[in-house]
Order: structure tokens, then sequence, then C-alpha cells
């Protein structure tokens, strides 16, 4: 008779399972593990996605649920099934998933996971198990467990003011949005089974119609973690656990959410990826440009001056010349003091360290600055000085310097902003490395702001023209 | 050649797409934050998928469920969010389960700061999680290594089955430098024999680290240990400069190595013998090269951005052959090059020992 078939999502044999009995499950007698294990089997049969399926089985009793789905098959660690079952439904949008949790794994340490995956709506499908209490540590309190009810950890009875309350999962997810169903159902009669088998069915069916999230929270017995046979257990869930949890549809906007929860994915395709990032290359120079000297420069000035876009002009530059180069904002103890920095290597050999501590080229844009890094300034080295903003002068005896009035020539362009390509174009100008021609060309590659490309050029111009005529 | 001027930190998504990677899961953390920011950009527009997850936890789980479908995945955190993701990685580990996770690594312990360290070689190389596992952990040094070491990451992840860790710090996250970035190639890799993929080819099969007989479980460990054994055979990876002669060998990873590097001519003009070797993998560790120079008169110094972690290896692997000594800082301080040419100086001339 049909009714006494396994369904064909169970294995016929139980061989994952160690021991000699490889018929029966490892639950212990009276157990509701192995109930809804069936129904769910059973609608896996009816829907036809026994091999679309991939069962998470989380930690707690129902750790070897893959000693008994024909299905694929993946072990979570404690509490974190939804976001493991987030991470398989994700890859693959058309793979069902079954996140199995009890109630230590979901409402306990996996409650983060559970109300997370359930506010971004997966469209997976969740099943409670909620039999007020931990079974497989040895019948400790769970987050469910009932007032007054006693475990392992609660000898004295679960009590509100030292323990809390048991927590009502479903209550508390049929208040996000984005979860399509929540339903609380019990293993007891006949009738509850019935109820408890269509709400497992439709979990299961508005995830292969793509309406998002469902959770189906079943009440169980654990007659060996309650200390009570099985008559008395079922008893007790119908009588007691249904006052604090109680029955019935919580949330179902499923119905109106056909497709609407499926996130596509696209394989990998190598030529796809090549030409997105190809975008992003640099045309270099033929012919490398050559340095009488390794430039290692530093940047230095307020926030909000455009000072490290400067810097990665600059170095943006060299390597369009096919130079060797490095950019590093400043990091760590040195942003203090009203200085915003950055280090630029330029070098025809390989760059050791990024850092630069003793530069050969300054260029500062604020007093602090100029205090701050003046002295490391290599001796014979040139220092370059907005001297609108700088209002003392370095050591010229034993520095190159270069003042100029580079907030006021940019203003004279048509914008503050642009007084870091003055300085750009003065620095080039004074050290003599780059064609003005090449950094023009350079700029026109990576100023972001089509707009602005023509008063950057300006200004380029004006900053190289102010230090070749000599001010 | 065509390359692009690019942070560290964007290299590393640069490559992780160019692997095949589809599936990036993060949570914020400085100073790694930039490489979720890249890929929520990158990733969806290529089809793959991003998850701002709700915590670290989460987001190396949701890694472990696309790494058990046999699809390249990868999270990155900085030091306090790595630490939280220990569970996942011991989890993966014991699965077997490729992937990559990059930890750019902060000042520690606690909150610490978010300035550049090496504080966690410990726990990224001799495992923070629980049981006998390895990451393989790669150390690069320069913005091409960020992209390319991930790539190899990828490759190392799916050849061993196993996740490999991307042991970076805020420097290499935060410079720019030219990039080449490869070619994409198809994933050389064919899971289908154990992943679960919520398809026919796949549906019996099981991904799990339980083995709760005894015997089966030291099985496990043992056929791990096995592997670590042909990764430590196969897969050290070390860079060197001129050591051939040298009395002093400076031992460095990451971007020290690259402050080092800039230290070794100044020493050499000035007459001193001093070289670098640099780790690439942190695990496998390059013990036998060490071992091989610790067999002539030489002298070791491990400099660090820590109080003293890799120092240990170096030990380990010179067994007391020859002098060791150590030079690190810490808490975001870093050493500048003349600081560190006075500690060669100090054991050259034999001032510390």
């Amino acid at each position: 008779m049909k009714v006494f078939e396994k369904p064909t999502s169970f294995y016929p044999r139980f061989e994952r399972k160690g021991g000699p009995h490889k018929e029966t499950t490892h639950y212990c007698p009276g157990c509701g593990h192995g109930n809804v294990h069936k129904m769910i089997a059973e609608a896996m049969d009816d829907l036809g996605i026994r091999e679309r399926t991939v069962f998470v089985s989380p930690v707690g009793c129902s750790v070897f649920g893959y000693y008994y789905f024909d299905c694929g098959n993946i072990q979570a660690a404690h509490g974190r099934a939804p976001a493991v079952a987030t991470g398989i439904k994700r890859a693959n949008p058309d793979s069902i998933v079954i996140s199995y949790q009890g109630d230590g794994d979901l409402a306990a340490i996996g409650t983060a996971e559970t109300l997370h995956a359930a506010n971004r709506g997966e469209n997976i499908t969740v099943f409670f198990v909620n039999n007020a209490i931990y079974g497989m540590t040895g019948g400790q309190m769970a987050p469910t467990t009932m007032i007054g009810q006693k475990t392992a950890t609660t000898p004295r009875g679960r009590i509100e003011t030292e323990h809390g309350n048991p927590i009502r999962m479903a209550e508390i997810i049929s208040t996000l949005p984005a979860a399509g169903y929540v339903e609380r159902v019990a293993i007891g009669t006949s009738k509850h089974i019935m109820k408890a088998r269509k709400a497992i069915r439709k979990a299961l069916t508005n995830q292969v119609e793509n309406r998002g999230y469902s959770f189906v929270e079943i009440l169980s017995v654990c007659p060996t973690g309650w200390k009570m046979d099985s008559p008395d257990a079922r008893d007790w869930l119908l009588n007691e656990m249904t006052q604090v949890f109680p029955l019935g549809v919580y949330k179902d906007d499923a119905g109106e959410r056909e497709n609407e929860w499926y996130r596509p994915v696209e394989p990998f395709v190598p030529e796809k990826v090549d030409a997105y990032f190809s975008a992003g290359n640099f045309e270099e120079a033929d012919e490398p440009i050559k340095l009488d000297k390794s430039l290692q420069c530093k940047f230095a000035g307020f926030g909000g001056q455009g000072i490290l876009t400067l810097g990665l002009f600059m170095a943006q530059v060299g390597m369009r010349g096919k130079l060797h180069a490095s950019w590093i904002p400043s990091y760590g103890p040195e942003m203090r003091g009203g200085t915003a920095n950055c280090s630029v290597n330029l070098s025809e050999a390989r760059i050791g360290t990024p850092l630069v501590d003793r530069p050969n080229v300054l260029v500062v844009m604020n007093q602090p600055s100029l205090e701050a890094f003046e002295k490391d300034v290599v001796d014979g080295g040139t220092i370059l000085i907005d001297s609108g903003i700088v209002e003392s002068k370095p050591d010229g005896d034993r520095l190159n310097c270069i003042l100029i009035p580079a907030t006021k020539i940019a203003d004279e362009v048509g914008t503050p902003k642009v007084a870091n390509v003055v300085m750009l174009g003065a620095l080039c100008a004074a050290t003599g490395a780059f064609e003005l021609d090449f950094v023009e060309e350079t700029l026109r590659a990576v100023v972001k702001k089509r707009n602005l490309v023509d008063m950057n050029i300006t200004a380029l111009k004006r900053g190289y023209d102010f230090v070749r005529n000599g001010g | 050649m065509s390359r692009q001027f690019i942070k560290g930190n964007d290299a590393i998504i640069v490559g992780a797409l160019q692997a095949g990677c589809r599936a990036y899961y993060g949570y914020p953390i400085t100073p790694a934050s930039e490489i979720a920011h890249a890929a929520a950009l990158h990733f969806p527009a290529l089809g793959g998928t991003f998850i701002q997850a709700e915590s670290e936890i989460a987001a190396i789980n949701m890694v472990y469920g696309t790494a058990g479908m046999g699809i390249r995945t990868m999270t990155a955190s900085s030091s306090p969010g790595f630490s939280l993701k220990q569970e996942g990685l011991s989890y993966l580990a014991g699965a077997e389960l490729p992937c990559v996770v990059v930890n750019v690594v902060r000042g520690g312990p606690g909150l610490g700061n978010i300035a550049p360290e090496q504080g966690d070689y410990f726990q990224v190389t001799k495992g923070g999680g629980h049981g006998n596992y390895r990451l393989i952990a790669l150390a690069p040094n320069c913005a091409q290594e960020m992209c390319d070491l991930t790539v190899l990451g990828f490759d190392l992840a799916d050849k061993y089955r196993n996740p490999v860790c991307l042991m970076a710090d805020g420097f290499t996250g935060q410079m720019m430098e030219p990039v080449a970035v490869p070619a994409a190639k198809a994933v050389p890799f064919d899971h289908t024999e154990w992943c679960v993929r919520g398809d026919a080819a796949t549906h019996k099969n099981l991904v799990s680290s339980i083995f709760l007989e005894s015997e089966d479980l030291e099985a496990h460990n043992l056929k791990l240990d096995a592997k670590y054994k042909e990764i430590e055979k196969n897969e050290v990876r070390y860079e060197e400069y001129l050591c051939d002669d040298a009395d002093l060998i400076i031992v460095a990873y990451g971007i020290l190595s690259r402050i080092v590097y800039s230290t070794i001519d100044q020493a050499r003009a000035a007459g001193k013998k001093v070289g670098l070797l640099r780790p690439i993998t942190l695990w496998p560790y390059p013990s036998k090269i060490i071992a091989e120079y610790s067999e002539r008169d030489v002298q070791f110094l491990s400099v660090e951005l820590s109080t003293g972690q890799m120092v240990e290896d170096v030990k380990l692997a010179v067994e007391g052959r020859a002098p060791v000594h150590f030079y690190g800082r810490c808490g975001g301080m870093v050493p500048g090059g003349e600081e560190l040419l006075a500690e060669y100086d100090k054991i050259l001339e034999g001032v510390k020992s």
C-alpha cells in the first residue's frame, strides 16, 4: 500500500548512518523530527524537486539530516544555516534550498542570521522545529523553553525575571516586509499533521515559484528531553506550548509575488571580464622616460585642496612614461597635525618602500605642511610652495625653493580647485623630468570630469610658464 | 603591456573577478572596506553576487555555502573581523572547501586601531580556529601582487580544496601602483565529484565536516595532514635579494619587505653584506631555504610590524645553527630605512645579540 512507502526523497537505506541499523533513524523514540522529515520528503516528491534541492543540516539533533534526504546535503555551523543557505541560493537561484533548524540554532545562536536572511527576502525555505529544549546537548534551556519548564540549566524551572521569556520567532519574523509566508503549525493530532503537511508544501512551492522567503515553525515534541512518555509529551505540546506559541498563519504575502524574488546570476565568461576591466587600461608611451634621478616626492596641504589628486596625477604621468610609480596617502600617526599628504615615487628601477620619509621633492600648499616636512627634505632638494597661502619661507641655502601663487593663478583660470594642477605644471618645469605636452596628454586621459579638462590644461600651462619665466 | 593605476584593495577585486570569482560576501571594517566597495561596484556589473552581510560570521558562512557549490567566492576583512571568521574558516577547512579570505591586518589586540600591523601572523599561519587545519597564507607586497596572488589564491584553493588567506596590510591596500591585469581564463577545475550545486549531477553529494566515529575523524585528519604536507612540498614561494654572500639576512614580508629592500643597496654601498629574504607564502613557510642559509656563517634578523611572531618560524627553520634576531614596531608605527640600517649595524658590530 502506498501510504507505507518511503518517499523517494529519502534514501531507501540510511547508509551514511553509523552502526548496524540502516533502516531506522537516529532519533529517539517519539521524537518529532522523523515526522517532519517525512512531510518534507513527501513534499519534495510531489513537487519533483529532489535533484534540485540542497538540504542545509544545522547543529543539533537534525545535524544528521543528510543520513536521510536523497538530495544535495551541506552541513552548517551552529546557527549559520540561513547564511549558508543564502550562499547557496544566490550562487544558483535555480536550486531549492531548505534551512532546517532547531530552536537553539535558529532562535539563540543564529538569531542574527535568521532575521537577516528573512529581512533580505532570501528565496529559501526555513523549517523551524521548536521543541522548547536543546536535545542534542542534553536537555538545556532553549530560547523557546516555557516558563516553569525544568531543564538541565533551569533545574528550578524557567523564571521570567532570571531567564527571560520564550521567544516567538514566527511573530517576530512576520514583522519583516520581505518575509513572504510565515506560519506556525504543530505535530499532534492527525488534524495538526494535515495542516503541517500543507504548510510545508506551501513553503516549498513558494520557493519553486520564486515567491521569496518562507518560514514554517513546527511545534514538536522531545519526550527524552522533556522526560515524558510520548502521549504526555503530545498532550503537553497541545495544551501548554500552543498557549504560548499560538498556531496559525502570521503572514502570507507570497501569493502576489510569483517570480519576483528570483535573483539571476551569470556564469563566468572570461572574455566579458577582460573587456570590462580593459576599459581602465592606460595608454602608455612608446619609449620609457629617462630620469636623471629617482623622484621621491611628498605632497602636502589641507584636505580639500586636491593635494592627493595632485600626487596621483604625478604618479600617473610617471606610469604613462613607463616608469615605476607608486602613490600612497598619509596613513598612521603622520595624519595628525593639519596636513593631508601623500608620497609618490617615480623611478627607472624597482621601487622599494612606497613611503617617502626623505623627499627630494616637496610640494606644500599650507603652513603646517611646511613646518612638518621641510626638515625631511634632502639637502639640495626642491621645495615648491603655494606662496599665496604659505607665509614663511624655507631655507633657501639648503633647498631649491620655488614659490608659486598657485591659488591666485587658479582663481584667474576660473576656480581655486585647479590650484593643484598649477602646482603640477610648476613641478614639471622645476624638475625638468617631463615634457609639458606629455603631461597635458596624461591629464586629458585621467581627468574624470570632462568639462574640467580644458581648465586643468590651462592651469597646468600657467604653472609651467610661471616657473619657466622665472615667476 | 597595458596597465592600470589602481589601489591594492581594488586590485584584489580585479584579480578575483579575472579569476572567475562569482560571489563576494562582506562586512564593513576599516581598512578593508574599500575591497567591499569595489566588489559592490564590479560583481553585480559582471552578473555576480555581492551581499553586505549582517556580520563577519554571516559573511564567511555565505562563503561556505557558495564554496560548497564549487563556485569561486571570497570575503575580506580586517583583524577584528578576521577573528570573527575563525569558526567559519575551521568549518571550511574541515569540509575542504576552496575560497579566498583577505585579512588587511590592522593594529590590535582588541579594537586596537586602523593602522597597518602584522600582529595577526600567528592567527593566520598557525590556525585561529579550532582543530587541526591550515590556511594557505599569501603575503603580497605591492598592488600587482594584490591582484596576482588573489588569482593564485583561487587556483591553490581549488587545487587543494582548502581556504586561502591573503594577508595584506593597510599600506598594500591603500597604495596605488601600476597593475597589469592578467587575462581571465576559464576555471580549470571541475568539482562535480564532491560539490553540492542543487542539480542532478551533484545531488548525491555531501559537504560536511562532521565525522562522528573517532576512527573516521582520525582518518579525515590524517588525510588533511597528508594534503598539508603536499602543500608544504609544492607551494613554498619566496623572493630573495643578495642573500648569497650576506653576513646578515633580513627576513621580512608584506610592506616591510619593501622598506627593507630599500635599505639593502644602502647597506651594501656602505660595505655591509646584507640581504633580504621575503616569504611570499607565510604558510607553507620557506623554512628550507632559511635552513640552507643557516648552514653558513650568517645571522638572521626578522623585521616585523609585531612584537615578534614570524621570528619563531625563522628560529624553527634555523634550529640554533645561526643567531636569529628580531626587530619590530607595532600599533601603526613603521620603521624607516635609517632606523633599520642602525639595527643592522648593531648586529654586524656585535652590539645586539
